[in-house]
């Protein structure tokens, strides 16, 4: 050992322009990656986000789209039981429809579908001679949605020409069935928000730990003149890596999850599913999950550090 | 006012208690030039770590004034406090040496801290590590090294940022009577370099040891003054 003449460390004591930050500091925390149970955690929740908000989408869709077609479909029932008088209403009532100007479309929808339509119910001598009296039915299209105003006009106008005409909208039906499927969105987007704070949380549990098993590291790091900063960018580097290998896995498990049910939907082939499927904008949302989950974790591990190093002079 | 510009700390009535415990330093006053070798003496429990934590700014004072550079850091926001702490080299009682990095990266640790630039490390960190007789433990963790070893990596750390102000808590602590020797002569190099040493020991027999110095011994938290340097001191012969 030679004491003579200490090396000279030239402008070491100058302010580094360099950033503390990439492997080298990383390597403070010696915490082996994506050993612990963060990167899993993250997966899972990952995963359960991606389903509950591509679920939420796909039901946002599905009404949207059912909503648009029948918003302006409209009902008109003859319920004359004569039924020389029921065609002559019918086609007095399709004249006067086919003159407003906010009807788009217009059909009488004839025998042989009705009883197509009923033959489940009544059997096929039903609609003969005696039967039951079934109305005549009259689809309407009309411009814009069928609010109450304009199902009064339609009845106005024919009042004087169809007196046993009964006009509905055809959305009223299946009020019930979208007012199910608004609470199914709303769940949806109940779960994405639960699972954003359980996420949070787990993250925050990790760098806790990770900040008291390398709590001697920071002291000596912060007396060394290291600004908190400098100290939490290193927490927040190394979680953030765990969440995103974390939310790697959980978005591969989730598109899984999601062409599962997909290719099932589709296998039901109804006309109301046929709506339901997502689109360029949800995928992208769906892509964006990771990357928000990551962000959350990284915050979180910087917020973690900063208070704990807030307690350190 | 000029005079006081050139002091490199002063205390001024400064009392530490931890707790609501009593008082483990009291009225304790003093000033310290730049370029100087100074003892911090006292038995055991006397309040050498406690002085000194506040020097190196792990500690706040209970009470009084703390100048540091020439400014009170008593008062200093804290994010202002790392720069300080940048310009001090310590070297820990228990060394602090951060056990899964090699005695190389322990050594380089306050030039990364500080933002010096890779390229620019590798030279005063072999150097460093050459001059404290350790090139051939460069790759050694902390655990691997000898109680000696060890406390020399602490020591190339602490100095290798060219501090304005070495402080060092019971450096010899561990170490065998000569190896003691060895690293008071380190010491006195980089005193020589203008490095204001301030080193803390429980060790009467070294303080005849360094020619020059000047000595604070503390008594049960309260300071006293044996050389009569502290508030008005002899010039030195070969200071500055
Ligand atoms: N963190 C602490 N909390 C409470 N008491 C402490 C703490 N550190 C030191 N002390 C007490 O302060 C006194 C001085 O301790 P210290 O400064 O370590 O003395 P020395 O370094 O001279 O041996 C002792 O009585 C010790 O028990
Ligand atoms: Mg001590």
């Amino acid at each position: 050992m030679s004491v003579e003449k200490p090396p000279v460390v030239k402008g070491s004591t100058a302010k580094g322009i360099a950033r503390f930050g990439g492997n080298r500091a990383a390597a403070l925390v010696p915490q082996a990656r994506l050993a612990g149970p963060m990167p899993w955690v993250m997966a899972i929740m990952i995963a359960l986000t991606v389903i509950a908000a591509a679920g939420g989408m796909a039901l946002t869709n599905l009404t949207r789209g059912a909503q648009g077609e029948l918003s302006g479909a409209v009902t008109v029932q003859i319920l004359a039981a004569q039924p020389q008088e029921k065609a002559r209403q019918a086609d007095m009532a399709e004249k006067a429809l086919a003159e407003l100007p906010q009807v788009t479309g217009l059909r009488i929808v004839p025998q042989s579908e009705l009883d197509e339509l009923l033959e489940p119910w009544l059997g096929k001598s039903s609609t003969g001679d005696l039967a039951v009296p079934i109305p005549a039915l009259i689809d309407v299209q009309l411009r814009g949605s069928a609010s109450e105003g304009q199902l009064a006009e339609l009845r106005a106008a024919l009042t004087s020409v169809a007196p046993d005409a009964r006009v509905d909208a055809q959305s009223g039906w299946l009020q019930p069935v979208f007012g199910a499927i608004e609470a199914l969105q709303w769940l949806a987007l109940a779960l994405v928000a639960m699972l954003a704070t359980i996420s949070a949380a787990a993250v925050w549990l990790a760098a806790r730990s990770a900040l008291g098993s390398n709590r001697d590291t920071i002291e000596i790091v912060h007396l060394l003149g290291g600004t908190d900063a400098q100290i939490a960018r290193i927490f927040q580097r190394s979680i953030g890596f765990d969440a995103a290998a974390g939310g790697a896995v959980g978005l591969a498990i989730g598109m899984v999850a999601l062409s599962v049910l997909g290719s099932r939907f589709a296998a039901l082939g109804s006309g109301l599913m046929a709506n339901g499927g997502l689109r360029p904008l949800d995928w992208l949302v769906i892509a964006a999950i990771p990357f928000v989950g990551v962000a959350i974790a990284m915050l979180t591990a910087r917020l973690t550090a900063l208070a704990a190093l807030r307690r350190m002079l | 006012m000029i005079e006081r510009a050139r002091d490199i700390v002063t205390f001024d009535n400064v009392g530490l208690r931890y707790g609501t415990d009593r008082e483990v330093l009291s009225d304790v006053s003093f000033t310290l030039h730049p370029g100087s070798f100074y003892f911090l003496t006292g038995a055991s429990g006397a309040g050498k770590t406690s002085l000194l934590k506040l020097l190196y700014l792990a500690q706040r004072p209970s009470r009084g004034v703390i100048r540091l550079f020439g400014t009170d850091t008593v008062t200093l926001p804290r994010k202002r406090l790392p720069a300080f702490r940048r310009r001090l080299g310590v070297v820990f009682q228990d060394f602090r040496l951060v056990p899964h990095l090699s005695a190389y990266d322990n050594v380089a640790l306050p030039l990364r801290v500080s933002g010096v630039r890779e390229g620019d490390i590798a030279k005063p960190v072999n150097d460093m590590l050459e001059w404290v007789g350790l090139s051939h433990r460069r790759e050694a963790r902390p655990a691997t090294l000898s109680g000696g070893e060890r406390q020399r990596v602490a020591i190339a750390r602490a100095v290798i940022g060219r501090p304005d102000m070495l402080l060092a808590d019971e450096p010899t602590g561990n170490v065998d009577p000569e190896m003691a020797l060895k690293l008071l002569r380190l010491f006195e190099a980089l005193n020589r370099l203008g490095t204001t040493v301030v080193v803390a020991t429980h060790d009467v027999h070294l303080l005849r040891k360094v020619s020059g110095s000047m000595i604070m011994r503390l008594d049960k938290g309260r300071l006293s003054d044996p050389t009569g340097a502290l508030r008005y001191p002899p010039r030195r012969e070969n200071a500055g």
